[in-house]
């Protein structure tokens, strides 16, 4: 398929299907779905077939819609009109409103912060294409970007574009991606791999299983573009089993994609071929990290190995290999499409572009944002989340997930990048972020995230392994009255040699909630230790 | 034809040393008599990186990086004994004991075990994490083998020796973090694996007194690992 073909293919499939007069837009994400957006979904069919409207109405499925907090969502046009909270019951006024006044009792207003705040480039098709259909995603410019790289551009063009874009692993440690790329290039040999990590492991994150539910074709053009940039011919797509439905929709996704000659052998009839395939994952957060992915793949047990070699140059069976996460892939394509200097105007001196963070806890608003670099906390947490609910005062905001730190609230002023979460003890991380209020405890939120990486750490070294089981002891000490100011003192040792003796980035990290909960809530410690009381009334003294 | 080798110079602890691309800071620490300390980490076994004990600061580096995976590098500085790695080292040594029930007065290989000799080495002279004492089975199953999981300290020497060495990959890891467990074929009871050949080699490997032969006096259970790099060379020999 040449670009002029992609063209056509994309103008035939708006003059092939008349435009419907209304078009309902249901979100049918894991979040609407288990909220019953399927059965609204037919409750509307079955009431546009009963009242013979099919010519003029459409039901369609989509992505994720943002607002998870008040799913089923959907979107009606071209009135423009959002609806949440929908059930089966109200699809006969839905349908009776078409082109008329709208619902009041549902109506989502749509001028709400939360969405005006918000600015998409990873999720711009989300909720407005039908994932199941490739050519909703080429009507939106899909697979064009591909098209170019391979028309007129050298992989060293690709690079370079990546490159001047600034953009940065999505996957938490913020590696420049174009470099990333180039060492692959760079590396000789025949055969190199690219692989895309859709592991997500973080407790709470599912900001990469909305990309790949909403838009798998986005993530799949990014990959095709970085094979051909760093010379690769095969990809493997690493995905949690847990994540039906987005597998489900990426191998529909392949296969549409392989069918139009997107994928596979001599993709645009040039000579760059490219394969992908799936990989399920057990659903060990330590398999996200790459070299214990990489083992995995290679159908060993998934551990880390010492890097260096790093896989870009000794990756899958010793191959040089290129991993990023699926949100890197994401904002593969864009780039391509907009210019490299385009995303860079985008976001801060050294964090461009956007980040999607999957916004939980106590705010009003809860769901899947995408914001540019360089907004403020607060602009997320007061105006994208709505705020505090019930009168509750804000305490922390925590991001990273078990990796990372809270920060309070002094720094609620702050730029959301790289570079700033690191100063105050936190990471950027993959992009959860959980929002707490005086009712929560600290020290349980430490113990929380460390009970996490005692069962999530491999076994492999001595320091994780038996070290992350020790402070987790000592953190239940603390929460249960019955520590000592010594016991303190030895969980601080543990974290300054847990952090920079553990093999791999899970032991490495999993200090950081204890460090920056003792940085900024240290008095809620000592109050568990010396008065025997927990200042926000969670933690049972054992007496 | 052979690839000319490059050899690289570097410091060590202040020492001007040299190695060949394809070593280790540790090999090459050993070459030139500088110590340090290692415990998963056997010759003639792909190293892992395991146990953090040969961990060093590199001039540069901000991180700290373990010497038997780590290739020399030209005008590299390597530092071995600072006050911060032995703080760390001791501390290792101190997590290992606290994780099982190392009780080495009643222990077969007391007097010849490499963690007990380490913790002497490193002037470990407590335990200052509390002990855990987890309940722990022995395996005592096959005819002249036992494996008293109480004081494993999940090294994976056994694993690899009998997978690289013997060929017979009778051992492996069972579970993740803190409940890991060393086991034979599938978890089976050692004296109904198909696979064990009865070579003891893994018994010869086991810095500890987890794997030890039935029926000997503690004086002659001395570990026999001789035959390791002699293995090795004969291989790489003929490759
Ligand atoms: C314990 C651990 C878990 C990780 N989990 C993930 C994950 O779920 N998804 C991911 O993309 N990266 C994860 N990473 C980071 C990867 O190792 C790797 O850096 C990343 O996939 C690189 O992609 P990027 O450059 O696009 O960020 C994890 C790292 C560690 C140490
Ligand atoms: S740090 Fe933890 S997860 Fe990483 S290798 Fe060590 S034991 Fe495994
Ligand atoms: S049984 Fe011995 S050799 Fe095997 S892992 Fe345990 S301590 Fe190491
Ligand atoms: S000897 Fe290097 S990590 Fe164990």
């Amino acid at each position: 398929m040449t670009p002029e073909e992609l063209r056509k293919l994309a103008e035939s499939q708006e003059e092939a299907r008349p435009e419907p007069r209304h078009r309902i837009k249901i979100c049918v994400a894991a979040g609407c779905l288990s909220a019953g957006s399927d059965r609204v979904r037919e409750a509307l069919q079955n009431e546009i077939t009963q009242r013979r409207l099919e010519g003029e109405c459409e039901v369609k499925g989509v992505g994720c819609l943002g607002l998870c907090t008040a799913g089923p969502l959907m979107l009606v046009e071209p009135d423009g009109v959002m609806y949440q909270n929908v059930t089966e019951t109200d699809a006969a006024d839905i349908v009776q409103s078409l082109g008329k006044k709208p619902v009041e009792r549902l109506v989502c207003p749509a001028d709400m912060s939360f969405f005006t705040k918000q600015y998409k480039i990873v999720l711009e098709n989300s909720g407005v294409i039908d994932p199941e259909k490739i050519e909703d995603y080429i009507a939106r410019d899909g697979y064009t970007a591909l098209a170019r790289v391979l028309e007129d551009m050298s992989p060293q063009d690709v690079i370079d574009e990546i490159t001047r874009s600034g953009l940065r692993g999505r996957g938490g440690a913020g590696y420049p991606t174009g470099l990333k790329w180039s060492t692959v290039a760079k590396a000789g040999g025949s055969r190199k791999f690219v692989i895309c990590n859709a592991d997500e492991g973080d407790p709470g994150a599912f900001m990469d299983r909305s990309v790949l539910e909403s838009d798998p074709h986005r993530v799949l053009e990014g990959m095709a573009i970085a094979a051909y940039a760093v010379g690769a011919s095969q990809g493997y797509l690493y995905v949690r089993a847990e994540y039906p439905l987005a597998v489900k929709r990426l191998r529909t996704a392949i296969r549409q994609a392989e069918r139009l000659g997107l994928l596979g052998n001599n993709i645009c009839g040039t000579t760059f071929s490219f394969h992908v395939d799936i990989r399920l994952g057990a659903g060990a957060f330590v398999c996200g990290e790459e070299t214990a992915l990489i083992a995995s793949i290679e159908g060993k047990r998934g551990q880390p190995r010492p890097r260096p070699p790093y896989p870009a140059e000794y990756g899958l069976w010793g191959y040089p290999t290129l991993i990023n996460n699926v949100e890197t892939f994401a904002n593969v394509a864009p780039i391509i499409r907009n210019g490299g200097d385009w995303f860079a105007s985008i976001g801060t001196e050294k964090s461009k572009g956007t980040k999607v963070f999957a916004l939980a806890g106590r705010v009003k608003n809860t769901g899947l944002i995408e914001v540019p670099m360089g907004i403020t906390l607060r602009e997320i947490i007061f105006d994208i989340g709505g705020g505090i609910p019930d009168g509750h005062q804000f305490k922390a905001v925590q991001t990273g997930g078990p990796s990372g730190g809270c920060i309070p609230e002094q720094y609620l002023d702050m730029p959301v990048d790289y570079e700033s979460l690191a100063k105050v003890g936190s990471i950027m991380g993959s992009g959860g972020m959980i929002v707490m209020d005086e009712t929560s405890c600290m020290v349980d939120v430490a113990k929380f995230f460390m009970d996490f990486c005692v069962s999530e750490s491999c076994g492999k070294c001595v320091p994780c392994r038996v070290g992350t089981a020790q402070m987790y002891h000592l953190l239940d000490k603390i929460t249960s009255g019955q520590a000592t100011m010594d016991d303190l003192a030895l969980l601080e040792e543990l974290c300054d040699m847990v952090k920079y003796t553990s093999l791999c980035g899970l032991g490495q990290t999993a200090p950081n909630p204890v460090l920056s909960t003792l940085q900024y809530f240290r008095d809620e410690y000592i109050a568990h230790i010396v008065d025997k009381q927990c200042p926000a009334g969670v933690c049972q003294m054992r007496h | 034809m052979n690839q000319p080798v490059r050899v690289k110079t570097l410091k060590i602890d202040g020492r001007d040393v040299s190695g060949r691309e394809d070593e280790t800071i540790l090999e090459v620490a050993r070459q030139n008599g500088i110590f340090i300390p290692t415990l998963c980490n056997l010759e003639g076994l792909t190293p892992i990186g395991a146990c953090r004990l040969c961990l060093v600061e590199i001039k540069g580096v901000s991180r700290l990086l373990p010497a038997c995976v780590t290739r020399v590098e030209e005008g590299m500085e390597v530092y071995t004994q600072s006050e911060r790695l032995q703080k760390y080292r001791r501390m290792v040594l101190e997590l290992l004991f606290s994780e099982r029930n190392h009780i080495c007065s009643v222990c077969v290989v007391n007097g010849h075990c490499e963690l007990q000799s380490m913790a002497q080495i490193l002037g470990m002279t407590h335990v200052s994490v509390p002990y855990r004492f987890p309940r722990l089975p022995v395996d005592a199953s096959h005819e002249r083998f036992v494996v008293d999981h109480n004081r494993c300290i999940l090294c994976t020497r056994c694993v690899r020796v009998c997978d690289e060495i013997e060929g017979a990959h009778t051992w492996d890891v069972m579970g993740r973090g803190i409940d890991s467990r060393v086991i034979t074929d599938l978890n089976q009871p050692w004296g109904e694996s198909e696979t064990c050949t009865s070579c003891g080699k893994c018994v010869n490997v086991c810095p500890t007194g987890a794997l030890f032969e039935k029926g000997k006096p503690v004086s002659e259970r001395l570990k026999k690992r001789q035959f390791l790099p002699y293995l090795t060379m004969m291989r790489e020999e003929r490759r």
